[in-house]
């Protein structure tokens, strides 16, 4: 074993407490995992494969098929633009590109300097107060192209 | 814990609940939904705070979910010694000192910000809050305790009749239970609306040791937030209505799956579960009975097609979401080849209310086919947007105009049962919500979601972006709904874009049906759905796209350009200094001139020019 698995094997040993270590686990370990890391890392995914006796390869399969799951390390600050039904006829498409041309990202991918990470998420459940945008915990409500600039110019400079 | 010291602490708790109404202290209610929440209730809860720290007033603040109405939110309600509660809406911080001043200094109501009280009776001239157009014609049987209750105190569902429905069937033979459900006539409120009772019938019939029950909180159809309503704003009545199905089906084991999107919904259900464990209403042999249950919750990773009951099954035991082919439904061979059921939040948090008021009394409610109330989340282009509760057989007209108070825009359609569901045109605004007229008009009821859509809205847009979410949702395996979404999406965008043919639109068609047949399960037997439904009732529109290269709704970014009408400029630069690419130019107090070769159609110069500029509208987006 690697130094490597040691340090992930030594911090996992605190999520192995939490679990049975059944099949049905998986799903919730991973949440856990990534509730620690940020993401899931190749030397993690290796051992909860050894703890819960389930192939690298199969938990790779079902870590990408759930939208939750990520591989790369997540900036600081998330802002997830909601595109559900009713932010999409209010704009939210139109919003979620303001978003990216200011951040100049796209889906799924952070800043160059580690600082925002940009992501369209399906439904809030905010639809009332459509167009919505999660920046980190804080939902904003009934966004516009210039209020997205402004958070965003906002926190930048803050 | 026994029947009787239930009813103890039932007791107990309407007395603490009758001491609340009649309060010495001055209450502040505050709805902190995440609605509310989104709308800046934290922010107005801290001038609240504030003002009563200043003052050295002990007034005491209580949380509640969602009463509804989410455009009048934040909503503050405040309950002065002798008076009923009286609610205030879209309050501002800045708003709060003014509204504490007048009850506090001057010793009468707040006219400002007023909505209405939420007493019995006539006060002081004061309309009901319930007699508002948004409420008036509702009926709330499942969210009767949203918005009215601390959904963190137990005390608040105990005193309002909570665990008596449950506590009723504990003294049942299960076959009662089941029969009372069926003369109710309560049918699954997550989409298809297949009766509960004969789901469940098949299930306890089963020969098994084990029987599971699943409580589908996996609300992802994109525009609806009933369920997570429900659970943020009366947790136990869910709760108590997995019991009623569990003691009905011998389950002994229950998993809330909930999505992770719904982080304060899944904090108030891990509380309410705590608090069911302490009363002795989980665990083993509940209240004295041979009758043991628990509950786990599993969150949900981001999958749409989860709500489907064989792909939610995999989940939960750890696998990739994929439907199965059915037979064997989940209710014969489900979780862990176990006989199970899954039932919608809604259908579990209406079985209290049957319990404890009788099958025929919900039955009194809907039509002959489709009987009890129904929640909607009523959103989109309509004036007054929220959560609302009707009887079932209502017709669509009286929900967008009499509830939701029309559009502001000429209406266009309302959308129906989500990314399975279609668009509906103005002819059918008569049509009565149930499952089966919804069904006849091409359209479902589906778990909900009510989207209102006006003339500024493109449907080949909407039907797009369906389509586009149900290509990205579907999980694979079938290759119509796989490839097929695809090349449905790619057809949509090539007539958004305007290099559409009228075979393109044939070819939609016809690749709708091999979806439709070739899917093994309602995602992508329901895909195309909103696609047909766009064909069939706005086929003109369409045909703007293709022919005409026009998007009439001015939507497509395509097929639409940026004006500035130079007789309405006043050249104020506002726009000038928002233009990410430098596209209008112009010295000030003259007109500016806007370079189209260089324009992203962003949008900006449109929205400062409308809200911020001195001319309003100087600025036109035609096509």
């Amino acid at each position: 074993m690697n130094t490597r698995d040691s340090i992930s094997d030594s911090s996992l040993s605190e999520v192995r407490r939490e679990f049975k270590g059944e099949r049905g686990d998986l799903i919730p370990v991973l949440q856990r995992v990534q509730d620690i890391f940020g993401y899931l890392r190749p030397e993690t995914i290796r051992s909860v494969s050894r703890w819960l006796k389930i192939s690298e390869n199969e938990i790779f399969g079902v870590a990408t098929f759930y939208a939750q799951f990520r591989f790369h390390p997540p900036g600081r600050h998330h802002l997830r633009v909601c595109l559900g039904t009713a932010c999409h006829v209010r704009g939210g498409e139109q919003i979620f590109m303001t978003a990216e041309q200011r951040l100049g990202v796209g889906p799924g991918e952070t800043t160059a300097d580690g600082q925002y990470d940009l992501d369209r998420v399906a439904c809030l459940g905010c639809c009332a107060l459509a167009p919505v945008v999660a920046f980190d915990a804080k939902i904003h409500s009934q966004m516009s192209v210039l209020k997205i600039q402004r958070i965003l110019d906002e926190h930048k400079n803050a | 814990m026994s029947i009787r010291t239930l009813d103890e602490r039932r007791k107990k708790a309407a007395s603490k609940w009758a001491d609340l109404q009649t309060s010495p202290a001055p209450l502040i209610f505050i709805g902190a939904a995440s609605c509310g929440l989104a709308a800046g209730a934290e922010d107005v809860q801290e001038a609240v705070e504030r003002y009563l720290k200043k003052n050295k007033i002990d007034g005491r603040i209580i949380q509640v979910g969602c009463i509804g109405p989410c455009y009048l939110e934040p909503l503050m309600d405040i309950q002065m010694p002798g008076q009923p509660r009286i609610s205030y809406s879209n309050v501002r911080p800045s708003d709060v000192p003014l509204i504490m001043e007048s009850f506090f200094e001057k010793k009468e109501v707040a006219k400002s910000r007023l909505a209405g009280h939420l007493g019995d009776v006539e006060f002081d001239g004061i309309p009901r809050f319930f007699d508002m157009p948004m409420l008036k014609p509702q009926v709330r049987i499942v969210l009767r305790n949203c918005g009215i209750i601390d959904p963190d105190d137990l005390d608040h569902y105990l005193a309002r009749d909570g665990y008596l429905g449950f506590e009723k069937c504990l003294s049942l033979p299960w076959t009662e239970i089941l029969d009372t459900i069926k003369r109710s006539g309560l049918r699954g409120r997550g989409g298809a609306g297949f009766p509960t009772w004969r789901k469940w019938l098949t299930c306890r019939e089963m020969p098994s040791e084990q029987r599971y029950l699943i409580c589908n909180a996996d609300e992802g159809d994109p525009g609806a937030f009933m369920n997570r309503s429900l659970i943020e704003g009366d947790p136990h009545a869910v709760l108590e209505g997995m019991l009623i199905a569990a003691y009905t089906i011998g389950a002994s084991q229950g998993y809330v799956y909930i999505r992770a999107e719904y982080p304060l919904a899944i904090k108030r259900l891990k509380k309410a579960i705590v608090q069911m464990r302490e009363l002795g209403v989980l665990g083993q042999n509940i209240l004295g009975s041979d009758f043991s249950f628990d509950i786990r919750i599993k969150e949900g990773a981001g999958a749409f097609v989860c709500g489907e009951e064989t792909a939610l099954i995999a989940s939960i035991e750890g696998k990739r979401g994929m439907p199965r082919t059915r037979p064997p439904f989940p209710a014969v061979s489900g979780l862990h080849a176990k006989p199970t059921i899954i039932n919608n939040v809604e259908t579990l948090g209406t079985l209290p209310n049957i319990l404890r008021q009788g099958a025929e009394w919900y039955a009194g409610f809907g039509t002959e086919t489709s009987k009890g109330t129904k929640t909607f989340s009523l959103v989109g282009k309509v004036r007054r947007t929220g959560l609302i509760e009707v009887p079932l057989g209502m017709k669509l007209r009286e929900v967008v105009f009499d509830i939701g108070g029309g559009t502001l825009k000429p209406f266009k359609a309302v959308q129906t049962g989500g990314p399975s569901g279609g668009c509906l045109s103005e002819e059918f605004l008569d049509t009565p919500i149930d499952y089966e007229h919804l069904a006849e008009a091409g359209s479902i009821m589906g778990s909900g979601g009510l989207i209102v859509v006006d003339s500024d809205t493109c449907i080949v847009d909407t039907a797009k972006y369906f389509l586009g979410f149900t290509q990205k949702e579907s999980c694979g395996k079938c290759v119509p709904c796989r490839v097929g979404t695809r090349h449905m999406v790619k057809l949509l965008e090539k007539i958004c874009d305007g290099r559409g043919e009228l075979a393109d639109l044939e070819k939609l068609e016809k690749l709708s049906r091999t979806i439709k047949n070739g899917s093994l399960c309602q995602l992508g037997g329901t895909a195309p759905n909103p696609a047909l439904t766009s064909l069939k009732y706005f086929r003109s529109e369409f045909i703007s796209h293709v022919k005409d290269k026009r998007c009439p709704a001015v939507v497509c970014k395509s097929l639409v350009s940026y004006r500035v009408i130079a007789g309405k400029c006043t050249g104020c630069q506002r726009c000038v200094s928002v233009c990410p690419t430098g596209a209008i130019t112009g010295p000030r107090s003259e007109p500016h001139n806007l370079d189209r070769t260089k324009c992203i159609k962003c949008r900006s110069c449109y929205e400062i020019c409308r809200f911020d500029a001195i001319a309003g509208d100087a600025i036109i987006i035609e096509s």
